[in-house]
């Protein structure tokens, strides 16, 4: 199996395992107990808080562990909504975001919440001119994600932070697609709110990550005990949360040397797809992306046709977000970035990983050439 | 250790996965009548789209005696897609007339031994588009002798 979708999950790296397997086995004590069996897991718990703290730039009681990178974004988003409520009643997020971001912001306006979701271009960048143009005194947030998980588009959240700063209003970025890919400490970023997520850089699945910047205004969204500076009730998952910590520390210390060599597999890769197949577009590719994230393009063929052409070669891609898949809408980042309903349908990701051999991307390039002739050859269009 | 799951039958759940049996990834493979039919060739033609997920098909039939002698299509869509159309041009193939038109698409499903429930809509396009061709060629007025120009 040639396996290209590590935007929806990545492998557990065996010193990952590793490093879980005593939480999984002897040392399986609650947290929050008040003898020493119970400490041991305590201090591990804290120990992958500070782990985790110094591989993005934050204090270790800025971070808030819960169940998910969705998860993340929902008590980010819901919890400075709730925070805020008072002040002011308006959100304002891309057309563009993972829907663990969208759906909790639709939900929200269900709830009385105004939300201005912003244009992106052709390339997927938001405009920040018309960011600061839907800023008003009843801004409460700004949730604006760091790369795309269809594209890899990174937006410009420095910028962002800086603007969100200046007015006084929260910044919120779904860093899921980046935490342990690029060079560089996540908080350097100035985002207020960062959620990431552990199976996206080798770690477990069913564990993701909040950081909040000390004195942003935040409420519980699962309420129950005082776990996680009250912020996120239930019994931490001590396994999984060490987990996420070695495999962000075995992200962060090779993204360094990892993303430049991601880069230059995409950039062969795509460059042997605009060779080898007529009219192939590559979406996002005036923007800057992420090293990992390629998204493709064909005239007159279907998207969920290709991906199972390739499956049955052997080869996993997908169609866009995992999330989404079988839903017949076409994907809504394409439709953003100004694609045409046929021109989204026809459209692919692949996204390469830390074990991704040239050998790998050589065989998907062909096998993708392979499939899209012969999806042509019985297309109607 | 024993895996729980070994062996299973795989659900039909509504979850995101899509899993298409042998018959259909067969058809999906190597669909049957693909192409189309020259215009001396086609008595009837039928042009569907599903707005629902943006598919298309187009199919082509050429009438001896009644009885659908030829049939071709193409299909722009999903592996549901495809693989409905290629069934249901066979189920048609060598068929009078009147029978073609009663096919259903619970016919193309069953034909298939079933697709997951989320893409029953896609073996609409080619009933759908058969009984446009079998329209068109009725309405050419050759329908009751046979075309034979």
């Amino acid at each position: 199996m040639i396996y290209l979708d590590h935007n929806a999950t990545t492998p557990l790296d065996r010193r990952v395992l590793d490093a879980m397997t005593p939480y999984l086995t002897e040392q399986w004590g609650n947290s929050s107990s008040p003898y020493r069996f119970g400490n041991q897991a305590r201090i591990a718990l804290e120990n992958a808080r500070a782990r985790v703290a110094a591989c993005i730039g934050a204090a270790a009681d800025e971070i808030v562990f819960c169940a998910s990178g969705t998860e993340a974004d929902n008590l980010a988003v819901r919890g400075v909504a709730a925070a805020l409520r008072e002040r002011g009643n308006h959100i304002v997020t891309s057309s563009v975001e993972h829907h663990a971001v969208l759906h909790t912001c639709r939900a929200l306006e269900a709830e009385g919440y105004r939300v201005t979701y912003l244009p992106v271009d052709r390339d997927g960048l938001v405009d920040i001119e018309e960011l600061e143009r839907n800023l008003t005194p009843g801004t409460i947030l700004v949730s604006v994600m760091h790369a795309n998980n269809e594209t890899g588009v990174l937006q410009p959240v420095g910028e962002i932070a800086r603007i969100a700063r200046e007015r006084g209003i929260v910044f919120h970025s779904d860093a899921v697609q980046t935490a342990g890919k690029l060079p560089g400490m996540l908080c350097h970023t100035g985002a207020d709110l960062l959620s990431f997520s552990a199976h996206k850089f080798y770690g477990p699945k069913g564990v993701g990550a909040l950081y909040v910047r000390r004195g942003t205004p935040l409420l519980a969204r699962i309420t129950g005990g005082p776990h996680e500076h009250g912020l996120r009730a239930g019994t931490e998952n001590v396994p999984g949360i060490v987990g996420l910590a070695a495999a962000l520390a075995l992200a962060v210390e090779s993204a360094g040397t990892e993303a430049p060599g991601s880069a230059r597999l995409r950039d062969r890769f795509e460059s042997l797809v605009l060779q080898t197949i007529p009219g192939a577009r590559i979406n996002g590719n005036g923007a800057p992306r992420v090293a990992n994230t390629s998204n493709l393009s064909f005239d007159a063929v279907d998207g969920e046709s290709i991906v199972l052409g390739l499956d049955l070669s052997g080869i996993c891609i997908s169609t866009g977000s995992a999330c989404s898949t079988g839903d017949p809408e076409p994907s809504h980042v394409l439709l953003a970035m100004g694609l045409s309903p046929k021109e989204a349908q026809g459209s692919v990701r692949v996204s390469l990983g830390r074990h991704t051999v040239a050998a790998e991307i050589d065989a998907a390039a062909s096998a993708l050439e392979r499939t899209v002739a012969r999806l042509r050859a019985i297309s109607s269009l | 250790m024993d895996n729980p799951d070994e062996g299973m039958e795989q659900p039909d759940f509504p979850g995101p996965i899509l899993f298409y049996n042998e018959e259909v990834i067969d058809h999906f493979t190597n669909p049957r009548n693909v192409g189309e039919l020259t215009e001396a060739e086609t008595d009837g033609y039928g042009l569907v789209g599903d707005p629902s997920c943006g598919d298309q098909m187009k199919l082509w039939i050429q009438v001896r005696q009644n009885r659908i002698e030829k049939i071709a299509f193409k299909s722009f869509g999903c592996p549901g897609a495809i693989a409905t159309s290629s069934m249901l041009t066979e189920l048609a193939q060598g068929k009078p007339v009147e029978e073609a038109k009663s096919i259903t698409d619970d016919d193309v499903v069953e034909a298939l031994g079933g697709i997951p429930e989320r893409k029953k809509h896609c073996s609409l396009l080619g009933v759908m588009a058969l009984q446009a061709a079998i329209r068109d060629w009725e309405s050419r007025g050759s329908a009751g002798g046979g075309s034979q120009q």
